[in-house]
């Protein structure tokens, strides 16, 4: 049977996956993809909390409301995100963030 | 679901998001993505999370992950080339993320409401009614203040996509 601690198992691994990606990677566009990832893990685990924690045999729909906000605004920020990229790219031609490094102490 | 299916399902998930931190091809990452995604959104539908699943497929699987390819077609990015490896990164990197997960076992491991199984819903479901009902009474205000969001958003990359950025 599968119980709500095998959800929050994989969630939590697939948010480690995207943490280590942001941390390990140098390509900017592939740490934003990771950043997805965990975004990710985290509406997993919204979603099992709501179905295991449901009340008169529905899923408690608070958490799943919770999720479609995130979706959104995660929507909205790839869009700004991959725009300000597009605009690094023109200004310095690279998407390694060891190149850029100007605001570094 | 049964935990076969489940099990499956999560090992797609977690092996294809694997695949999209190592590979070096910004294209083959973008698309492993996708199918990580599609693995994410058949746990949703496992969780009786219909319309939730169905978002997941048309807003990342689609919207996004098409604005991501679009992206790295056009500016043109090769597979990177190897770089020296920097050694305190990576070993700090991948000490902090099995850290993580040890922590994450740690605190399952002694969470008792946890252990509860999957009990079948007794209540016939009409997830998409259900959802918009909720929506549009209890979280109105947040639907509208998300519209604003979203035109900032909008107007913002607008904004950001001029030629002359000066």
């Amino acid at each position: 049977m599968v119980t709500l601690n095998d959800y929050l198992l994989v969630s939590g691994l697939l948010f480690t996956l995207g943490f280590a990606g942001v941390l390990l990677r140098r390509n900017i566009i592939i740490i934003f993809m990771a950043l997805e990832l965990m975004l990710n893990a985290a509406n997993l685990s919204l979603v099992a909390f709501s179905r295991f924690n449901g009340a008169e045999g529905l899923p408690n729909y608070n958490g799943q409301m919770l999720v479609f906000f995130i979706i959104t605004v995660a929507a909205a920020e790839v869009a700004v995100g991959l725009a300000i990229i597009v605009a690094l790219y023109r200004a310095r031609q690279t998407t390694n963030v060891e190149d850029l490094n100007s605001l570094k102490f | 679901m049964s935990p076969i299916l489940f099990w499956i399902f999560s090992a797609l998930m977690l092996g294809f998001g694997a695949a999209t931190i190592v590979n070096r091809n910004p294209v083959a990452s973008a698309l492993s993505l996708v199918v990580s995604f599609l693995g994410l959104a058949a746990l949703f539908f496992s969780l009786d999370a219909y319309f939730i699943g169905v978002i997941q497929i048309l807003v990342y699987a689609g919207a996004v992950m098409v604005l991501f390819l679009f992206i790295i077609m056009l500016l043109d990015l090769k597979a990177e080339q190897r770089r020296q490896l920097n050694l305190p990164v990576l070993i700090g990197g991948t000490g902090l993320a099995l850290l993580f997960v040890a922590q994450i076992v740690l605190v399952l491991h002694s969470f008792p409401a946890g252990k509860k199984p999957l009990i079948p819903l007794t209540a016939p479901l009409n997830d998409a009614s259900n959802i918009g009902m909720t929506l549009f009474s209890n979280y109105n205000l947040p639907f509208q203040v998300i519209g604003v969001l979203i035109l900032v958003a909008s107007i913002g990359v607008v904004v950001l996509s001029k030629r002359e950025l000066k």
